[in-house]
């Protein structure tokens, strides 16, 4: 397991945890991001922040300090 | 007849906005939410039988019924009757993506547990068929036990299907019945308790029970769905008016719910989410045929160059570049033409009536004032209009992507990003944008900061100055302004990053974007909203301004002191006598001079002299004269108002042999000891004051209610301006010292 920051771009991996606070993680959910659900890092911003990943078919932009507490397998 | 009331929501992005217009022919309002300025678009169906009026309301796009931002709050609000003067949805239409099918199908499945009659409209079939996602629209229907229409909103494909449909329903109300239909299979214990806060639902609210069992879900694993007192606070309209205020009793039921949940090891917050996508990925598998697409996608490859390392900057920066350059370049044509066409009228009015004071107010005061603002409305419309199509290409949310590092440096989003671009147009729109930023925190530092943006209000102060002040070569004009626009932005980061670091500390905001498809714009509805907003400037002109400038013009004209026109006449005789007929150039000149004093020392006696003069001692530090202080004091309730009293002091239009424009007569405008009025330094020192103080009226009142609070607005209005008057003084001081 590693945090989906690591990725490297076009690599693809499925979430196994979310280890945002549960009070904060609800949206993030809601826009479809579960354990389980398959996911690609299509590429980081030119200054390195944040991360386009793609997932259920569309694209979603979130900040490495999210993505860091993400661990994805 | 009380009209069909039709709904239309959906996730943002999908297409909801083209389908609003598309059904309503582009003529739909735009308003605001009482309270709340949610944009509010409402329309009528064209081509509705007469007899069963059907009014379609556009909600602001929402990804799911728990609301992170105010707009979305609304799009809640109103689909669970919660908004008292909208009435209960008679059908929605829910607006779906098919290509991006589950995502979108989460909040369309919510909608449809609400009980409401519902019609699914599947949008953009033919982007989905080209990603290779072919689905089968019956078994969609059937799944989803709504009726599914598919459809290509832009090119007008499957309009007429939907049309129909909402009209035989609005010919026959009576036959809509709704089969209650739930998408989550839950855990036992969550259903049980699910079941409980239902029921409880339903004794206390029977006038909308059909509601009850989303509802009852909603607050179970929402925690900002049960308002407390906390949620209530920070001036969004919490939909909790008495008729859906939750009683004690039913609050604790849902806590305690949650407390047994939590000790089962139920998380409550996430299993209905979970619950819900399960349900819908086995939908999906179940409806859509699915072939790899051939080659990679367009907007892909676009994305590819557009948010390249190297070409992502490059491209934002010509981007931006292009767009001020064009603003100028393409609107000086259509400004001339205003200017002569205002000119026109003013002279032809001025002279086809009798000569006197209300000629001046008419000709002065109403004609050359507000003229004198609308002349920008061609560089206001341009900057709308690319704003306009920035934000329907989709670009605006890459801008977002490739800013927020720099917006996070000083503890903004990127999501601060658009409202920020935004206020280059208008601070209006901007803050009004600041809805999508979910933090109240990060929405606070992003309002106070959007004014030092520079407005288009400023346009014309900086443009007059410029021609006014500064040399006309090497390119300085054009340079000045960028110095103008990048002071703006350089204070609204400072001091953004100043606020983030006191007044709203809070943890580092969460960033959640979406980035969608790059789209072909929609030319017409990207021009309808361009009109719309310039409609806005267009009113402001016609009534504030105009208002502003009647009341300048009595204050300038009056009180009218008898001796010193005895004064000026017996000069003006003089000179008749002793010049020669025709006069000669010197003579001319003498009587230029001799008119220029008249006017001048008649403007220092008035009203609005003795106000210049008064505050003429708080200026003084920075380099300004008392006529100066009149345009500071009648430019607070609108920036513009500055050239168009400059005019009105400095006598420019109206009288027929002085038609030189403003800049013109400011350049020959000398102090009471002599020395220009206008140097370099002295514009420089007035547009770094005008880039810092908020001068502005209608920014004040929509951050009031924006905000809900007149504490925002007043300390906004407060620091902006004292931050004006500080860096301006260091300006001019500096400048001084330098030798300027």
């Amino acid at each position: 397991m590693r945090p989906l920051s690591t990725l490297i771009p076009g690599e693809r991996a499925v979430v196994a945890r979310i280890d945002i606070p549960p009070e904060q993680r609800g949206r993030l959910m809601e826009m479809g991001l579960l354990p389980g659900t398959p996911v690609e890092l299509v590429r980081f911003a030119p200054l390195g922040d944040p991360v386009e990943i793609k997932l259920r078919n569309y694209h979603l932009s979130l900040r490495k300090l999210e993505a860091d507490k993400i661990q994805v397998h | 007849m009380k009209p069909f009331t039709v709904v239309l929501t959906g996730n943002p992005n999908c297409g909801k906005t083209t389908l609003f217009n598309a059904l309503t022919g582009l003529r739909g309002r735009v308003g605001n939410y009482a309270g709340v300025t949610v944009e509010r678009k409402e329309g009528s169906l064209t081509g509705a039988d007469a007899r069963f009026p059907v009014t379609i309301l556009d909600l602001p796009g929402t990804y799911s019924l728990s609301p992170q931002s105010p707009d979305e709050q609304i799009a809640r609000d109103i689909l669970f009757q919660r908004v008292a003067d909208v009435p209960t949805p008679d059908l929605v239409v829910v607006v779906v993506d098919a290509s991006n099918l589950q995502r979108n199908l989460y909040f369309a499945t919510q909608v449809i547990e609400l009980g409401h009659p519902t019609l699914l409209t599947l949008n953009m079939v033919d982007v989905a068929r080209d990603r290779g996602h072919d689905i089968d629209t019956d078994a969609l229907s059937k799944a989803l036990g709504v009726p599914v229409i598919p459809m290509v909103a832009s090119q007008g494909e499957g309009l007429e299907p939907l049309r129909q449909s909402i009209r035989s329903q609005a010919s026959s109300p009576g036959t809509r019945h709704v089969i209650p239909r739930e998408f989550n299979e839950l855990p036992e214990a969550f259903g049980r308790e699910a079941q409980a806060i239902e029921t409880a639902l339903e004794r206390h609210f029977p006038h909308r029970s059909r509601l009850a069992a989303a509802e009852a879900l909603l607050l179970l694993s929402d925690e900002r769905a049960l308002p407390t007192d906390k949620t209530n606070t920070d001036g969004n309209t919490n939909g909790n008016t008495a008729n859906t205020r939750y009683p004690e009793a039913l609050i604790e039921q849902v806590l305690s719910a949650r407390r047994r949940l939590e000790a089962a090891g139920v998380d409550w917050r996430s299993t209905a989410i979970e619950a819900r996508y399960a349900r819908l990925f086995a939908i999906e598998q179940h409806v859509t045929r699915e072939t790899p697409p051939p080659d990679e996608l367009l907007s892909d490859q676009i994305d590819r160059v557009v948010t390249h390392r190297v070409w992502g900057p490059l491209i934002f920066v010509t981007v931006m570049a292009l767009m001020f350059q064009s603003i100028f370049w393409l609107a000086q044509y259509p400004m001339s033409g205003i200017e002569a066409a205002v000119d026109a009228l003013a002279q032809w009015v001025g002279s086809s009536m009798p000569p006197g004071d209300l000629n001046d107010l008419i000709t002065r005061g109403a004609i050359a004032g507000v003229g004198s603002v609308v002349i920008f409305l061609p560089q206001i419309c341009l900057l709308f209009l690319f704003i306009g199509l920035l934000e329907d290409t989709g670009y605006m949310s890459r801008a977002a992507f490739l800013m927020d590092r720099l917006m996070s440096r000083v503890g903004l989003h990127g999501k601060s990003f658009i409202p920020m671009l935004s206020s280059f147009a208008c601070a209006i729109p901007g803050i009004m944008a600041t809805r999508t930023i979910e933090t109240r925190q990060d929405r606070l530092a992003t309002i106070l900061v959007a004014p030092l943006m520079s407005c288009s209000a400023r346009l014309p102060v900086y443009t007059v100055l410029i021609a006014a002040c500064i040399p006309q070569r090497n390119g300085w004009p054009g340079l000045t302004l960028l110095m103008m626009y990048l002071l703006g932005i350089g204070g609204a980061l400072g001091m953004a990053w100043i606020f983030k670091k006191t007044l709203l500390r809070g943890e580092p905001p969460m960033l959640i974007l979406e980035l969608p498809p790059y789209k072909r714009p929609m030319l017409g509805a990207v021009l309808r909203q361009m009109w719309d907003r310039s409609k806005l400037f267009l009113k402001r002109a016609g009534t504030v301004i105009l208002g502003i400038n009647i009341l300048l013009w009595f204050l300038a004209t009056y009180p009218r002191s008898s001796e010193l026109q005895q004064e000026f006449d017996q000069r003006h005789a003089q000179w008749k006598q002793a010049a020669s007929n025709p006069p000669t150039s010197a003579e001319s000149e003498t009587l230029k001079r001799l008119d220029q004093e008249e006017a001048g020392e008649k403007l220092r006696q008035s009203f609005a002299g003795r106000l210049g003069r008064a505050i003429e001692p708080a200026l003084k530090p920075l380099g300004f004269d008392w006529k100066i202080g009149i345009g500071i004091v009648t430019s607070f309730a609108a920036r513009e108002v500055f050239v168009s009293t400059l005019s009105v002091v400095y006598n420019v239009g109206g009288d027929s042999e002085n038609t030189a424009s403003l800049a013109e007569v400011m350049k020959s405008e000398r102090r009471d000891d002599g020395r220009k009025t206008y140097t370099p330094l002295t514009g420089l020192t007035l547009m770094v004051f005008y880039v810092f103080a908020m001068q502005c009226v209608s920014t004040v009142a929509v951050v009031r209610r924006e905000t809900n609070s007149w504490k925002w607005p007043l300390f906004q209005t407060v620091y902006m301006t004292s931050l004006a008057w500080i860096l301006a003084f260091l300006t001019y001081q500096v400048g001084t010292r330098l030798g300027f």
